[in-house]
């Protein structure tokens, strides 16, 4: 596996300008992501994970630093990235069935029909839908439109997923499903992940990093690596002792950003004792 | 069943009026009341015959064509207008305006530069008919989904099929709506544009038959005209439970 960053946010700084009114969302961010990677970004509402998420997929352009996507700097959606997008009632096409919401994005990228036939009945098959193909999303329950997104993501063969809390909207159990589809597919796939989440639990779970944001105007506030076995498992990875200590760790980062803080000390001994940061935050 | 039951409740008002005439009118000796068992009886020799060729085809080619290019030109202007905030901006008052004239008095004005043939009632009749189209039109592109949009740009959609996809999907419960009132619009203006000035046409003969007297005639014209907006509206309901069929589903479903 190659370890060239496949994602680089290099001191990114978006600033909304309307009218007279400026918001400066974000401040500073720096990170990268490697190939391969599963990364999760957790932060406190309204701390500008959106904003990050849409000015890597190109739909935002950024105010100060820029985003490279393998070596090129970002300037519009570029290919070989998909979005899974957390209103997923309002992110597929309501007029087309499944299966052509699926395959839309694979007729633009000119894969012949017979290929794209394919491609699309393996994605849906991926995701647990074997006998939707021509219903109607909307006819779907909300996991299962969720479902066919992640699908039409996966079939167009993505370098880079991003995900915006995908399940934010979805019960518990299907929330765990599908959580465990995201790994699955990442195992499988080899695709790169940037899952943004509120869930601190999720985040702990699924990524390889957390990396955790201040309130906005935003910075990184600490960038957790998650030392959990790959393979994971709902019952077993949660009851873990390292699992109640990544989860309480990221907790407390996310308890100071939401009280403003903008630093960390790194303090690798604090890990799992988030109270110690208490006295430090300002 | 339910479907059986709904014609049946639609049809019921119409069947008990026209009955109503009909029983009404039996054995009127009124010159300008005539019975409607003659009328209906005038129907078939007076329109079914050379004016068919002469009047009724003519009036309505210049239906279709009006309507059509309403439709393409208010589409296309309402969709740029409604993605532009910057045109909206620009266009708004001027729309309200045209949007307020009544389009019958334009047709002097448009006689004056083009003639009285069938240039000028397609004028007249695009004339009348764009601006519901172009207000819904814009309306609906505005509300396009947003998240939908993103979509669209993410899989790196080409304009063809951003327009076709997208757009006119997206906007197409507006776009509906203001084609079923540019609908009823055109027919208006295709009937009383050729009163004003015509050597052909429904308006003409009817308009015709009610000065040379010729009164069971112009009636036959009138109910003709009532058959054909009746007809043009359920092929156009018709048209429309297939194209919206994904929009009254998903309201359904909501
Ligand atoms: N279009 C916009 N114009 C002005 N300000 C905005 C805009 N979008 C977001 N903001 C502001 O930027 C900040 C970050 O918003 P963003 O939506 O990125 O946060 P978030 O972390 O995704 O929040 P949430 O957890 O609620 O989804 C917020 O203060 C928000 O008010
Ligand atoms: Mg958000």
């Amino acid at each position: 596996m190659t370890t060239a960053p496949v994602l680089a946010v290099d001191h990114v700084r978006k600033i909304y300008a309307g009218g007279d009114r400026r918001v400066e969302a974000v401040r500073d961010l720096h990170f990268e992501v490697t190939a391969g990677e599963l990364v999760c970004v957790v932060g406190p509402s309204g701390a500008g994970k959106t904003t990050l998420l849409r000015c890597i997929a190109g739909l935002l352009d950024v105010t100060g630093g820029e985003v490279r996507f393998e070596g090129a700097p970002i300037d519009g959606p570029p290919r070989g990235m998909a979005v899974v997008f957390q209103e997923y009632g309002r992110s597929l096409f309501p007029w087309m069935t499944v299966r052509a919401n699926v395959e839309l994005p694979l007729k633009e990228k000119r894969v012949p029909r017979e290929r794209r036939a394919v491609l699309v009945r393996d994605a849906l098959a991926t995701v647990g839908l074997d006998d939707v193909h021509d219903a109607y999303p909307w006819q779907l329950s909300g996991g299962m439109q969720q479902r066919v997104a992640i699908a039409r993501a996966v079939a167009y063969g993505p370098h880079v997923l991003l995900m915006d809390e995908p399940f934010a909207a979805v019960d518990a159990q299907t929330r765990a499903d599908l959580e465990d589809l995201v790994r699955a597919l990442w195992s499988r796939l080899g695709v790169t992940v940037l899952f943004v989440t509120h869930d601190i639990d999720e985040a702990v779970y699924l990524g390889q990093r957390v990396l955790v944001l201040s309130n906005s105007p935003t910075v990184v506030l600490e960038d957790v690596a998650v030392d959990l076995p790959a393979a994971r498992d709902q019952l077993s990875t949660r009851a873990l002792p390292r699992f109640a200590e990544l989860r309480a760790h990221v907790y407390g980062l996310v308890q100071q950003a939401k009280r403003g803080a903008r630093t960390v000390m790194a303090d690798p001994t604090a890990i799992g004792r988030p109270n110690v940061y208490e006295g430090r935050t300002t | 069943m339910r479907l059986l039951r709904s014609t049946l409740t639609a049809a019921a008002l119409p069947v008990a009026l026209v009955t109503a005439w009909w029983l009404i009118s039996r054995g009127s000796q009124s010159f300008f009341w005539p019975p409607l068992s003659d009328i209906v009886a005038e129907l078939r020799p007076t329109w079914l015959g050379e004016r068919l060729r002469a009047d009724v085809v003519p009036s309505l080619l210049r239906l279709a064509t009006g309507y059509a290019l309403a439709l393409a030109a208010g589409i296309l202007a309402g969709l740029a207008i409604g993605l532009s905030a910057r045109l909206r901006q620009y266009c708004e008052p001027v729309l309200e305006f045209c949007r307020s004239i009544p389009p019958p008095v334009l047709i002097p004005i448009i006689m004056l530069f083009a003639g009285i043939g069938d240039q000028m009632k397609v004028i007249v009749i695009v004339s009348g008919c764009v601006w519901p189209v172009l207000l819904n039109t814009a309306e609906g592109a505005r509300a396009i989904d947003e998240v939908l949009r993103d979509t669209a740009r993410v899989y790196r959609l080409r304009p063809a099929a951003r327009f076709r996809h997208l757009l006119l999907r997206g906007a197409s419960p507006h776009i509906v709506t203001g084609a079923r009132q540019a609908l009823s619009i055109a027919i208006i203006l295709m009937v009383i544009s050729e009163m004003f000035a015509a050597s052909n046409g429904l308006g003409f003969a009817t308009v015709q038959f009610q000065r040379s007297f010729a009164i069971p005639q112009m009636w036959s014209g009138i109910l003709l005209l009532g058959v054909i907006g009746v007809t043009l509206a359920l092929a156009f309901k018709l048209v429309e439970n297939r194209v919206l069929a994904w929009y009254f589903g998903l309201r359904r479903h909501q």
